[in-house]
């Protein structure tokens, strides 16, 4: 099977890996990188596990051939945290036990800092919405949304580095 | 058979690749072809893309607009010129999905996907093959004949101005709040003269294994206007002609029964 | 959002704990929110092979012959798995508590009996190397006749689904074709009654779609032993298993779990661990198999569909004086957890009401579809919705407002329960008089005062003066043990000679039994209301028996 070169940034380090035809970014990321933040739920585009954002914007990983981010910024739950410094939305997340069994939180989390990036006074209806292609079959959703709003109320998430 | 995948910068390039493969699909935005790839499709063993700009634009043309088949959701979404067709992209999966999955993709999707095909029907939009000089084909035509164009590269879709903002209507029913797969979708184009509609074309998503126009309605309500009573006749025949699909999301009888009442709604306007 | 509800029991909880009634940060959180957390698919192992099955497109069907030549020749492909390699290829899950018979093959080899069900697996160096040579494999199936309803099932001449149970039913206690339930005289309670209220409930299986899908990953340890990281939900129970399937002792198998992305009790069944350790066995590497996505919807074991007929003698002011369910469980094909369920859901009837005469008949039918297996309360939660869909029935029929007829019929302390303990800790009118404050609910005085502590016991406190027994659906040739019981050899522990199962249509009828020990006169059913019985005990008496019999916890 053809291996191929591809260069990208990943949570703003540069990264270089070879990929395999038909491989897809989430594969790439766990075995080809060992980013094992992204999970796999579905591999259908159903349950926005693997969520990963691509130029600031969430995208699923298991439904991107992984040769096209080619010289794309990535970034994964893998890069919320600098250091022992937790970002606002997981902070949040922890306080308001929007994690259960944790399996979509990853997921959850890049949907979550793709609307508040984009939108740091985000309404509960733009909440629901910005996560509305993340499957969470512990919660019933509510610790979770409010734990975004609180992270955004809290005014760090558009300032953490 | 693992698959392959081979990169081409022109879409001519890639038309001319997929054409000459029974066994290679073109890679839009992933959504079904990673999909089919991650589940061991056995119909295809290479993946054609292209790296065209071109095939992502969206640019206004006559009396309405020339979208490429690139064209994500999101894209649909943020277009100024597109306000009336943001509704239907909204419509579809959440923000990653709409990140990736393009309107040419969309004509393709199974059902009870294609919402987004099913409003370009009903707006009788044309397709626009890449490598063909040709006139572009009428959606109608381009979909009832879906099988046969599995080869064929769309390069863009040609999409007319509806008339006025309220001369389009679009809804998506789901069981599942707020976002979930089509149990249907309705798409309208309501253009009236001297209030009475004129030309009225109706459109249903996820009600045939692709989006199909409802003749019976569009009789109903051509020449009328659009009061109770034609409310009342047009989803009276809402499913006239019509076999809907049952599949894990509803059975063809639930789909029959409320097919009715969902137009009834759309027609009326009625927001729920 | 936690509400503690101080004014009711207050005097048996301490408020002064350090821990009870106070948020505790979870101790996963924090692998949670930093994606850390190792699920099983977080292991990493280099030259890592993939488990992909051939599964059946039909429901029903022979297994004439398995052709594997052209797969066996396709790239990447290192073994391929028949249900001969599995050293021991017939198990119930069960059997670990003694409990049923063996009847689930690993990897069928000679029939399946519900769609999706493995018959091969393929070990290859890639997902789509496995899945490429999955669909070269040649199977020659000859389609039989399917059953899908639990009562076309029990049918004369039905297809015998699962050959170990020929007469589609899981045998009790190596007895009966059913497991029973006999308090008092039902037939009597109906004759008493003022009018009979009937009803039929259907529930749909429910897939538990956890957002991981189950599986496990084994390698080879140095020491002779394998290393196994499963998503299981019962580590004890899956290492179990796959050491009675594969023969191997069980100290030869480090099982690691206790990371799991969401169970809800369809990761119990141990399908994974034996598949992914006879991997490792078979090629000396890392294996891993995993459901995918349509794996874990179609083939994953879901809650089972269950049908209750519940039949109530009821009286005009609304007390129920004799209720008999009818009830069958979709177990699917093969046994799982159905059985037990049934033994569960048993315990659990007539719901939490004191009625002094009650019968079940409960059947686990083997159909043709999806194993059904755990999930969130099994067992209870489908009687439980066809008991408060009759109570609202009853409410309807009989003109008695529906919370009001739930504390009429209420069970208070010291009342028996129909499976002969006396009810301890309930707190069901509690629970409907704040639904009702809640939900702004009238209630009338007598409602609002009534209280689980008072009223309960003394003549509800007596055990039925007889209870009318019969041995219907009888069942000769089998008997209660299983696998580990006596001194049949493993693999060939079936019934011991070939089953004679009547139908459980046809009931012989035994007299009554008349316990001894009650030689009291019956006394007249008991009234609640309009005039409540006094207060059998004192209060002191009721906080004394207020702790559980079986966590010994006291009520939270």
């Amino acid at each position: 099977m053809a291996k191929k070169p591809v260069r990208f940034h990943l949570n703003g380090s540069e990264k270089a890996v070879f990929v395999e035809d038909g491989q897809n970014l989430l594969d790439m990321l766990r075995r080809g990188i060992g980013d094992l933040t992204p999970k796999y739920g579905c591999g259908q585009g159903t349950c926005g596990t693997c969520t990963v954002l691509i130029d600031g914007e969430p995208h699923l990983s298991c439904l991107t051939l992984a040769e096209t981010v080619e010289g794309r910024q990535l970034t994964t739950t893998a890069g919320l945290a600098s250091g022992n410094r937790l970002h606002a939305l997981q902070a949040a997340f922890m306080e308001g036990f929007a994690a259960q069994c944790g399996y979509c939180t990853p997921g959850m989390l890049m949907a979550a800092k793709a609307l508040l990036d984009r939108n740091p006074n985000p309404s509960r209806q733009e909440v629901v919405e910005a996560i509305s292609g993340n499957i969470c079959r512990c919660t019933g959703y509510e610790p979770i949304i409010n734990a975004i709003l609180e992270a955004a109320k809290s005014g760090d998430a558009r300032h953490y580095g | 058979m693992p698959v392959r995948v081979e990169t081409y910068e022109r879409l001519d390039e890639a038309a001319r690749a997929l054409a000459s493969s029974r066994t290679a699909r073109f890679l839009g935005g992933g959504t079904l072809i990673m999909r089919a790839v991650n589940a061991g499709d056995q119909s295809f063993d290479t993946i054609i893309r292209a790296r065209d700009a071109n095939w992502s634009a969206i640019r206004a043309e006559g009396d309405g607009f020339v979208i490429g088949a690139g064209v994500t959701m999101a894209a649909v979404v943020a277009s100024r010129d597109l306000v009336f067709l943001a509704p239907v992209a909204r419509s579809v999966g959440g923000p990653a999905i709409r990140n990736m999955a393009t309107i040419g993709g969309n004509l393709f999707a199974a059902s009870p996907y294609g919402d987004f095909a099913a409003a370009l029907l009903a707006l009788g939009a044309t397709v626009n093959l890449a490598g063909s000089s040709g006139r572009g084909i009428p959606i109608d035509d381009f979909l009832r004949d879906r099988e046969r164009h599995a080869t064929s590269l769309v390069q863009s879709v040609s999409v007319p101005r509806p008339r006025d903002a309220s001369a389009f209507r679009f809804v998506k029913v789901s069981r599942v709040k707020p976002k979930g797969i089509s149990l249907m979708s309705i798409a309208a184009l309501l253009p009236q003269m001297g209030g009475r509609l004129q030309g009225a074309r109706i459109a249903y998503g996820a009600m045939a294994p692709t989006p199909i126009r409802v003749t019976a309605v569009e009789r109903a309500l051509e020449g009328q206007s659009l009061d109770i009573a034609t409310i009342e006749r047009a989803a009276a025949v809402a499913t006239e002609g019509i076999d809907p699909p049952t599949d894990a999301l509803a059975s063809s009888w639930y789909r029959r029964e409320v097919a009715g009442v969902h137009l009834k709604r759309l027609l009326s306007a009625e927001r729920r | 959002m936690i509400e503690f509800r101080k004014e009711y029991f207050a005097d048996e909880r301490d408020d002064n704990l350090n821990e009870i009634g106070k948020p505790t940060q979870r101790q996963d959180a924090l692998g949670h929110v930093t994606g850390r957390s190792p699920y099983y698919d977080d292991h990493l192992f280099d030259g890592l092979l993939h488990i992909r099955c051939v599964r059946s497109p039909h429901h029903h069907a022979r297994v004439r012959r398995i052709d594997t030549s052209e797969a066996d020749r396709m790239p990447g492909v290192v073994r391929i798995v028949l249900g001969k390699d599995v050293p021991q290829n017939l198990n119930t899950l069960l059997s670990l508590l003694d409990f049923g018979l063996d009847d689930e093959p690993l990897i069928s080899e000679k029939k399946v009996s519900y769609k999706g069900e493995p018959v091969a697996a393929v070990i290859a160096e890639s997902d789509r190397a496995a899945r490429d040579a999955v669909a070269k494999v040649r199977v020659d199936w000859e389609e039989l006749p399917a059953v899908f309803d639990v009562e076309d099932a029990v049918k004369p001449g039905a297809p015998v689904v699962n050959e170990i149970y020929p007469g589609n039913l899981f045998v009790y206690h190596g007895k009966y074709d059913h497991q029973k339930l006999r308090f008092g005289d039902v037939e009597a309670g109906f004759r008493q009654a003022d009018r009979i209220i009937e009803g039929r409930y259907q529930m749909s299986p429910i897939e538990q779609a956890p957002t991981e899908t189950c599986g496990a990953i084994a390698a080879p340890e140095t020491n002779d032993r394998y290393v196994v990281y499963t998503s299981t939900q019962a580590l004890f129970f899956s290492l179990d298993t796959t050491s009675k399937l594969l023969k191997m002792p069980s100290n030869r198998l480090h099982f690691i779990g206790g990371t799991v992305g969401g169970g809800f009790g369809g990761k119990v069944d141990s399908l994974h661990e034996p598949m992914a350790v006879l991997g490792t066995v078979l090629t000396g590497r890392p294996c891993k198999y995993m459901f995918d996505r349509e794996e874990e919807m179609q083939v994953g074991a879901p809650r089972g569909a269950e049908r209750w007929y519940i039949k109530d003698g009821v009286m005009n002011d609304g007390r129920i004086v004799a209720r008999k369910f009818i009830g069958y469980f979709d177990s699917g094909a093969y046994t799982r957890l159905s059985s037990y369920a049934i033994i569960k859901g048993v315990g659990h009837l007539p719901g939490p009401y004191t009625i002094p005469n009650v019968y079940a008949d409960v059947y686990c039918v083997f159909t043709n579809r999806t194993p059904a297996t755990a999930m969130r309360g099994f067992g209870i939660t489908g009687v439980d919705f066809a008991i408060e869909a009759h109570m609202d029935k009853i409410s309807y029929e009989v003109g008695v407002d529906p919370i009001e007829l739930r504390i009429l019929n209420a069970y208070r302390d010291g009342d028996m329960k129909a499976h002969r303990r006396l009810a301890k800790n309930t707190a069901l009118i509690e629970c409907c008089q704040v639904a009702a404050e809640k939900a702004k609910w009238p209630l009338s005085r007598q409602a609002q005062q009534a209280s689980s502590l008072r009223d309960g016991g003394g003549a509800r406190a007596e055990m039925p003066p007889h209870t009318a027994i019969d041995h219907n659906g009888a069942v000769t040739g089998f008997t209660a043990g299983s696998y580990a019981r006596g001194n049949k050899k493993p693999g060939q522990a079936q019934p011991v000679s070939m089953p004679q199962m009547p139908r459980h249509e046809t009931a012989p009828v035994t007299p009554r039994y008349e316990p001894a020990a009650r030689p009291q006169p019956q006394p007249a059913p008991v009234a609640t209301q309009p005039a409540p019985p006094p207060p059998a005990q004192t209060a002191a008496d009721a906080r004394r028996t207020r702790f559980s019999s079986i966590s010994g916890l006291r009520r939270r």
